[in-house]
């Protein structure tokens, strides 16, 4: 190994930097101009489209788009819905694929492979295919609740969580994460007289911050984007989520400026969501020193 | 011996159940009502009662004919031309339409066409639009899937060092998978428009000598406009999972490494590289999958136009489900969606087998 | 009230202790439009105070969501008792079940203009508050600094004229374009705004002579032909940017005076008049057949599954009241449908500034094919003019077009129609 000058090192860090930087400009420019054409008036915004001054926060800037843009939408009861529903699938989610992606990596079982590639290759199918018929399956589901008994899914919350707990994207990124980690941690603990719930619980799970936080990232952005299907399956107002909502801002007469507004706000959560995963993903592999 | 294999059964089927039966029943389900549908001329608004077709919709969607005509000829027996001195050829509407003698043309337009000796050979398909569509999202597919994944990996290298703030830019990498893809697709019209950012930019930059196409408005240059725009989209959101890939290598495998004098090459070679070789299957399965649903940055930016440049499978399927109300078309043509990439996938594990 | 309703009427008293009023809902297309909402609201408010048989509750949806929205609803068997719908949509609704015949008096209506009343089959299904124009909007100083005459009413533009006009802004080197067209907007804008074009030259959409069966002959008939290579010239001559225009341009070009005119809709009206003082509205040139512009907006109707149709038009009866016209007409600059709340308008009375519209509409407003499979046919010509304008050949794009719409009708078992 060469011997490293400090000099030597200080140009190799800047040159690093520098890469980081230019690489960030390209990347950053759509949160960019969100941010600052949701300050600008219309005519203003749309003029600077054409240059660079659409990421510049120059002219006249003023908060007037979010005064607006709560007054055109309940902006506030969207962020909650889709917060609420994106927040549980994910949860339920996480839970379930995993202890899926554990039953096919750790146990052997008649059936696995057959199960595993029908899940896999769901993969292939584009919701977007699927959406009239899943339509007509969840508006004959019955229903058990506090209410009694109901047939028909429709105008609720759980139209828009339960279809997506599970989705084999999420099974996979497990099973191929869960395929990486050595498999003698498990016979070990099962030598050890643990069942197989303990070792999900106690051996493997800890062990899989890296792709839980992967996973639930993942999950987040599909599930918060969600337009299609809550446009099919909710018409009360009180229960629509965000992308819903934008299309309050394409009206005939489009509200540029709002339209950043509303986008800015709807995008704090995804992102405090990511930064907060990051934050802990980190944490994980520090805890855990992983493996080989 | 047999006791533990069928607690293993047990448990491995109550531990796969959950996850399991909601995909049974809210996408396998569905999935097959779609199969059904695709057999019938059922409609998205109709009164009307639903009945078996049979493959009619398949053939409606797939089927092609060839046919060779010679050129017109006049009455001395000369060759017509036109103004550029092209020779003329009869209209292909008089072969397809109304013509008992090519009943199996009936219906069909042209495709494509190639000239052979004296005359013209013409492949004429049912549905002109939706071959297009699948050339363009082949092409999509073959460029997007291995482009994305190379960068998105070469990222997640560079961000998976020790930097003091690293993670500012881990997360501004990840700012276009953050922002709704309808918005960055409207963004980036403004960028492609001929007047736009990247026309003026390309201008500044080479002192007014490059004079940029419309991006989107050019049969040319809209498809690849698309798949620049999608990469740099999507490439923040494949690189986290290479990153979770690369935390599951141990450091320990990077000390000895390092011990033996590796170089950068070879610790990438022989470490990191076979590592990462269930995160690769992952990640190129995954992009091979979103690359074939290619849909929402056609709706908002082009439409699949112009002249169906951008065309896209699952574009056309929507497109005719609810835009024409056609729901067994559709249904067609995600039954057709999915044979197509079930077989790439198998073909792609045969030839990638592990010899032994 | 009927035995029925007062006996549902009854049962919910006694369920619910409250007033003996039966429930009715409404779906309505106009959420995040503040001044819609509002005067919908106000009717809605009005209309439960004023009797004592029916509770209307209101549930808004965006309008690009709205059309999917009842689709949805419908396949799940889940349709509100009163709903609104585009006008030319409403005769696909209504063949399949959607909606019923609402049952108005005519006499009520008599007065409205023609493209407020939606009519499918001989039967009245919906009624519209107002009514939405097109015209060709540029400023006197314009036309005046081309030398060009003002068209009218009773003597709009020929082809030669029209032509004429669009070499003039082009040649005069002060715009980037001589029209916007709108091209950008490509929703429900391009056969709305365009089909007027084919009918001037003599062709149409489908032929309403083989009861809506086929479009051959009429939208690839000679004067199709003719209508195609003259919309094809407006982009090959870099009079009108064509699909890929940019939406900002769009939205704002005509007040920076990129283009010299534009054809739009009265509903973007407002910020012309606010951006310029000379702003005209002229009537669509005659391309040899006649000046039209589409006609027939958003109206009301009661669903095919209310059991309350009496009480959905009790409803709908009760805002087709004058003042609640004139309201939707100042709130958002559309045309009241009926001349006497068109007096009381500040646009639309006699000598405001877009009372020009009122006599557009009047005048050259003509229905876009009344038949079921309208929004299919529109979807298809959607794309025939898209692929013409971007270069396609003429002749092949609209034999193409003409093929769909009839395999469609076909599909379809003809919809219905004799």
């Amino acid at each position: 190994m060469s011997v490293i000058d400090p000099s030597n090192r200080g140009l190799q860090l800047a040159t690093r930097y520098v890469v980081l930087t230019l690489i960030a400009v390209i990347f950053a420019f759509p949160l960019v101009f969100m941010l600052v054409s949701s300050l600008k008036p219309d005519d203003q915004l749309l003029r600077d489209t054409a240059s660079l001054r659409a990421f510049l926060p120059v002219g006249d800037l003023s908060l007037q788009n979010y005064y607006a843009a709560f007054d055109r939408a309940p902006v506030g009861t969207f962020i909650l819905n889709s917060v609420l529903v994106t927040g549980v699938t994910v949860a339920l989610s996480l839970f379930v694929c995993s202890m899926a992606a554990f039953a096919f990596v750790f146990l052997r079982w008649s059936g696995r492979d057959l199960v595993l590639g029908v899940i896999l290759a769901t993969l292939i199918v584009p919701f977007e295919t699927i959406a009239i018929p899943l339509l007509l399956v969840v508006s004959k589901l019955p229903w058990i609740g506090l209410d009694g008994f109901s047939l028909g899914w429709l105008n609720t919350y759980r139209v828009q969580i339960v279809p997506f707990i599970a989705d084999g994207l999420t099974i996979f990124l497990f099973v191929q994460y869960f395929k990486d980690l050595p498999g003698d941690l498990a016979e070990a603990a099962r030598v050890e007289g643990a069942s197989n719930w303990q070792i999900y619980r106690k051996v493997v799970m800890p062990l899989a911050g890296p792709v839980l936080a992967t996973a639930a990232i993942l999950k987040f952005l599909v599930m918060y984007n969600q337009y299609l299907w809550p446009l099919m399956v909710v018409q009360e107002e009180g229960r629509r989520p965000v992308m819903v909502g934008l299309q309050y801002f394409f009206q005939l007469n489009r509200a540029w400026g709002e339209i950043m507004a509303y986008l800015s706000m709807i995008t704090v959560p995804v992102l405090a969501f990511y930064l907060y995963m990051q934050r802990s993903f980190i944490a994980s592999i520090a805890s855990t020193g992983v493996k080989g | 011996m047999a006791s533990r294999l069928s607690t293993s059964n047990r448990a491995g089927w109550l531990m796969a159940l959950p996850g399991f039966g909601l995909i049974v029943l809210f996408v396998i389900l569905p999935f097959v009502l779609a199969f059904a549908l695709s057999f019938t001329n059922q409609r998205l608004v109709s009164p009307n009662p639903t009945e078996w077709v049979g493959l009619s919709n398949y053939r409606a969607l797939l089927g092609v004919g060839v046919l060779h005509l010679e050129p017109e000829r006049d009455d001395a027996g000369n060759v017509v031309t036109d103004e550029n001195g092209a020779p003329e050829y009869p209209r292909l509407r008089s072969f397809t339409r109304n013509n008992p003698d090519y009943p199996h043309l009936a219906g069909m337009s042209e495709w494509f066409f190639f000239d052979r000796g004296e005359g013209r050979t013409y492949v004429l398909a049912s549905d002109v639009v939706f071959m297009r569509a699948i050339v363009n999202t082949l092409i999509f597919v073959a460029v997007v899937a291995p482009v994305q994944a190379g960068l998105a990996l070469v990222l997640a290298l560079l961000i998976n060092q020790r930097l003091r703030g690293i993670n500012l830019f881990r997360a501004i990498y990840f700012m276009p998978v953050v922002v709704s893809i309808v918005v960055v697709s409207l963004l980036w019209r403004f960028i492609y428009a001929e007047e736009g950012l990247l026309n003026n930019l390309l201008a500044s930059l080479t002192f007014g000598a490059f004079d940029g196409p419309d991006w989107l408005g050019n049969p040319r240059t809209a498809l690849g406009s698309v798949i620049a725009m999608s990469v740099w989209q999507a490439v923040g959101f494949h690189m986290v999972i290479w990153l979770s890939g690369l935390q599951t290598i141990s450091p320990t495998l990077y000390e000895a490494g390092a011990i033996e004098g590796a170089s950068r090459w070879q610790t990438f070679r022989y470490i990191t590289w076979p590592g990462l070789r269930n995160t690769a299957v992952l990640i190129l399965i995954v992009i091979t999958m979103q690359a074939f649903a290619l849909f929402a940055q056609i709706d908002v930016m082009t439409n699949g136009g112009p002249l169906d440049s951008t065309q896209t499978i699952v574009f056309q399927a929507v497109e005719r489900g609810y835009g024409r109300q056609d729901i067994s078309s559709g249904s067609t043509i995600s039954v057709f969606l999915f044979v197509l990439v079930l077989s790439i996938s198998l073909l792609q594990r045969w030839l990638t087998r592990e010899r032994r | 009230m009927t035995r029925l309703t007062a006996a549902s009427a009854l049962a919910m008293l006694w369920a619910t202790g409250a007033m003996a009023q039966t429930e009715l809902t409404m779906w309505y297309h106009g959420a995040g439009n503040q001044v819609e909402s509002e005067i919908v609201n106000r009717i809605i408010a009005d209309f439960n105070a004023s009797q004592s048989d029916w509770v209307v509750s209101i549930e808004s949806f965006p309008q690009n969501a709205y059309n999917d929205a009842v689709v949805a609803a419908a396949l799940a068997g889940d349709l509100p008792d009163i709903l609104d719908v585009d006008g030319p949509i409403m005769p696909n609704w209504a063949w399949a079940g959607y909606l019923q015949p609402l049952p108005i008096e005519p006499t009520r209506i008599e007065a409205f203009l023609p493209g407020t009343k939606g009519v499918w089959n001989d039967q009245l299904y919906s009624v519209g508050l107002w009514d939405a124009a097109v015209a060709l909007i540029t400023r006197q100083s314009t036309l005046d600094a081309l030398g060009l005459r003002t068209p009218t009413l009773e003597e709009p533009w020929t082809q030669e004229e029209f032509m004429g006009a669009m070499e003039a802004a082009k040649a005069s080197g002060d715009y980037e374009y001589a029209i916007d067209l709108g091209m950008s907007d490509q929703s429900e804008w391009y056969p709305y705004a365009f089909l007027p074009f084919l009918w001037s030259f003599g062709g149409d959409l489908i032929d309403a002579e083989s009861g809506y069966q086929t479009a051959e002959g009429v939208l690839n008939g000679e004067a199709a032909l003719a209508f195609g290579e003259w919309w094809q010239g407006m982009f090959t001559e870099g009079y009108a940017p064509g699909p890929s225009q940019d939406p900002a341009d769009h939205a704002s070009g005509f007040q920076e005076g990129q283009y010299a005119f534009t054809w739009n809709g009265n509903w973007l009206a407002l910020p012309f008049l606010e951006a310029f003082d000379d702003v005209v509205f002229l009537p669509a040139p005659d391309f040899g057949n006649g000046n039209f512009i589409g006609a027939a907006s958003w109206q009301f109707a009661v669903s095919g599954t209310t059991e309350h149709p009496e009480g959905g038009a009790a409803f709908i009866e009760f805002a087709l009241k004058d003042e609640y016209l004139r309201d939707f007409s100042n709130g958002i600059g559309l045309i009241p449908p009926t001349p006497t709340a068109a007096a009381m308008t500040e646009n639309y009375a006699e000598g405001g500034p877009m009372a020009v519209f009122y006599d557009l509409s009047e005048d050259q407003a003509r229905l876009r094919p009344v038949f079921p499979g309208y929004p299919v046919a529109a979807k298809v010509f959607a794309k025939a003019l898209t692929d013409i304008a971007n270069g396609a050949d003429v002749a092949d794009s609209l034999d193409t077009a003409v093929d769909e719409i009839e395999a469609d009708v076909q599909s379809n078992q003809g919809y219905g129609q004799q």
